[in-house]
């Protein structure tokens, strides 16, 4: 894809620094080290087991490594350890800056309240409390990820599978974070519905300027949304490049068995 | 002939395959290649199929790594590296150093034609009204009927998405150019306005670098040629 990198900034907005996290015996990644500059979208590839997860949820502060550190570069103080953070600066950080687009909507939407509620709520967490602004907020995010209007005010239960996405995606973006992690966010879906997912990720993502990392074992999702790639395997990066180098000369042996295992339509 | 006049100076360079889903073969594409491409010239590399035109192409654009050797390119006024660039230094020489027009325009669903045309334009930081103003002109130019445009190009044929892929390139104005056989799939009246297009970007002082297997495409404009020879593939 075209790459619409922000180059103002001198400093990434992410720093992750030879992190490791392990379940007693087994790793879950190992010696993990990136960088991320605003605007950039990097891919994690790799399959079931290979710590993608793991290490999403390690970078994102849902999970604290065992090693290692994860720096952002925050609005008000400049670059700062993630866990370092007091929680209530962690949890400020995580609903206004930062979207987390899980792939289970069950996981990122509250199944309780209408979507309407769902996607104002970081909002109203951030302080929005008039009515009219809010409610107008909402539908115009709405609109963005394509939902109709008139289904605002059911609850997220009643929606297929890619609308509960795109309520998720709303939900996330609608406080303009200039981070978004997103695990397998099209897994489990129908393909049609996938590609029409994946069109809106890639349009919002790239207007907005927001830099994500994604988590996918579909080398077609980072082809089509990534700029860069790191492949995993057991825990460690095998690779890491741009995405059309590592996908169109992969160099290590098991992104050269991903690549070619890719069938063709 | 000055300094700042060498737009891309490739020295050393040296790719092989190493095929680990097949046994570890090793296929030699080149070994100790150097090139140098200077403003307003016009290089175009010849050989049989196979001998490693396109790998080359490829390994300037940093879409192929090299085992050995340095790909200088001019960015920004200064020599840089690509071999050994970090990714975010690539993708900036990319976005306004180095065009590539790849054999196949790669179709992204729902994107329509002139939205194509306009994103390298977009991503450069043209405003959107002057962006899809020069897409338009480019896309006339290059025989696309306007009533495509909002069409995404997936349903165009071979001839119109090469054209969308080539309108693409030139739209940005990059001061070197890699082009992938731009006109195999083009009929006689298509192919002599991308051969005038190429020509006139030359004429500017952009730097080309070619694959065409036409000999006449060749002669029309070429200002020099290299010659590739496959190399033997046991190793």
């Amino acid at each position: 894809m075209t790459d619409r990198i922000s180059h103002n900034a001198d400093t990434p907005l992410l720093r992750v620094d030879s992190l490791s996290k392990s379940y007693g015996p087994v790793v879950g990644c190992r010696d993990v080290a990136f960088d991320l500059w605003p605007g950039e979208v990097l891919g994690i590839v790799g399959e079931s087991g290979s710590g993608k997860t793991t290490l999403l949820k390690c970078v994102s502060a849902q999970l604290e490594p065992d090693g290692g550190a994860v720096q952002y570069d925050t609005r008000d103080d400049g670059p700062r350890d993630v866990y370092g953070l007091s929680e209530a600066r962690r949890r400020l950080l995580m609903r206004t800056d930062w979207g987390i687009v899980h792939q289970n909507p069950r996981d990122g939407l509250r199944f309780g309240i209408s979507a309407g509620a769902n996607v104002g709520e970081r909002l109203i967490a951030v302080g929005e409390r008039h009515y009219g602004d809010l409610r107008a907020e909402v539908t115009d995010w709405l609109e963005r990820v394509e939902m109709d209007i008139g289904r605002m005010d059911d609850l997220p239960s009643t929606f297929s599978g890619g609308m509960q996405q795109r309520v998720q995606i709303a939900r996330n973006l609608i406080t303009r974070p200039r981070l978004v992690f997103m695990d397998e966010p099209t897994s489990g879906l129908d393909v049609s519905v996938q590609a029409r997912l994946l069109d809106l990720i890639r349009m919002l993502v790239g207007t907005l300027r927001i830099a994500c990392i994604i988590v996918t074992h579909d080398l077609g999702v980072v082809r089509l949304l990534t700029h860069r790639t790191i492949v995993m395997q057991k825990g460690e990066v095998v690779e890491h490049g741009l995405t059309d180098q590592v996908l169109d000369d992969p160099q290590h042996p098991y992104t050269q068995l991903l690549v070619s295992s890719i069938l063709p339509v | 002939m000055t300094d700042t006049d060498t737009l891309l100076n490739a020295r050393n360079l040296s790719k092989t395959f190493t095929l680990h889903t097949q046994g570890g073969v090793r296929l030699p594409v080149f070994d100790g290649l150097d090139l140098s491409l200077q403003r307003g010239q016009c290089l175009v590399l010849v050989g049989p199929s196979g001998a490693g035109k396109s790998s080359l192409l490829r390994c300037l654009y940093g879409n192929y790594l090299v085992q050995h050797g340095e790909v200088m390119v001019r960015h920004d006024g200064r020599m840089i590296d690509l071999t050994q660039a970090t990714t975010r230094d690539l993708l900036d020489v990319r976005l306004r150093t180095l065009g590539f027009v790849s054999q196949f325009l790669r179709v992204i669903p729902r994107v329509s034609t002139l939205d194509v045309v306009a994103e390298p334009l977009l991503a450069q930081g043209c405003g959107e009204d002057d962006a899809r103003d020069k897409a338009s002109t480019m896309l006339a130019r290059l025989n696309i009927p306007d009533r495509l445009w909002s069409i995404a190009p997936a349903t165009f044929s071979g001839g119109e998405q090469q054209r969308v892929n080539i309108a693409r390139c030139f739209v940005a104005d990059y001061p070197i150019l890699l082009l992938d056989e731009p006109t195999a799939s083009l009929d006689v009246d298509n192919r002599k306005i991308v051969l005038d297009l190429i020509t006139e970007a030359r004429r500017r002082g952009t730097g080309i670098i070619g694959i065409f297997h036409d000999p006449q495409d060749r002669a029309a404009v070429a200002t020099d040629t290299l010659e590739l020879a496959a190399m033997d593939q046991a190793a």
